[in-house]
């Protein structure tokens, strides 16, 4: 009979992996909403700063729901 | 300087973060998601900072500054100027008799003074070949990603007021 650990774990392994591919898309995201915004308000457009602040907002907690996915992730396939 | 140095009694960050390279160890998963939102965080902060800056700009007003008299500088004549603080230099051009224009003197590309070429009739930054146009201040050729900000200027008897800078997109 195979031993269930080693599968827990392997499982484990690729939920992080997808989460921390995840939270890098929505890095780059921010990266070019960043950007993209800088560009409009120093061109004097100042009508996307705000969507573009809550977007990132929204983005970034995202992120962190993630951060706490792949804690639990990592606790529970570490549980003996 | 110790050629052999113990990590663990350090702060976490010089652990994570060594000067030595036997030190170096490999980041796990947790700490590099970690890594990762944090990074998250700072560009959303970057993004209130940009807000920030947007809601002052707005409460700014400008001086009202007197330039310069009316017919002190010749037809295709420049004379420069800070505005709205000392160092903020501007140019001004006298393109017509009755004619003057003003912009910001930092090219939007990389901050280099623009001068005025008589001979083009044309803004040029010398550092990149960045072109302005010398009516409204749009890019007219090289890497600038802005037109000019320009001056508004009024007159006031015989005087030039410089009473506000007006910014522009390109399109």
């Amino acid at each position: 009979m195979a031993n269930p650990e080693p599968t827990r774990q392997r499982r484990g392994l690729v939920a992080i992996d997808g989460a921390m591919a995840l939270i890098v898309i929505l890095l780059v995201v921010q990266i070019w909403l960043l950007s993209a915004t800088l560009e409009a308000f120093l061109a004097g457009h100042s009508g996307p700063v705000i969507p573009a602040a809550i977007f990132s907002g929204l983005l970034f907690m995202a992120a962190l729901t993630l951060n706490i996915f792949v804690n639990r992730i990592d606790h529970s396939s570490r549980r003996p | 300087m110790p050629l052999m140095h113990n990590p663990s009694n350090d702060r976490l960050w010089k652990d994570e973060f060594p000067v030595f390279t036997s030190d170096e160890r490999y980041v796990t998963r947790r700490q590099f998601t970690k890594f990762l939102t944090l990074a998250s965080l700072g560009m959303f902060v970057g993004n209130l900072w940009i807000v920030l800056k947007s809601y002052l700009s707005k409460k700014s007003s400008y001086p009202a500054l007197d330039i310069a008299s009316i017919g002190e500088i010749p037809v295709r004549g420049v004379k420069l100027f800070s505005y709205p603080t000392p160092q903020d230099r501007c140019i001004m051009v006298r393109t017509g008799e009755e004619e003057y224009v003003a912009y910001s003197q930092k090219c939007t590309h990389l901050s280099c003074a623009v001068y005025y070429s008589v001979k083009n009739d044309r803004l040029e930054c010398p550092c990149h070949q960045g072109f302005f146009s010398i009516k409204d201040g749009s890019v007219l050729q090289g890497p600038p990603p802005r037109p000019l900000p320009q001056i508004v200027l009024e007159r006031e008897g015989g005087k030039l007021i410089a009473t506000g800078v007006k910014v522009s997109g390109n399109g």
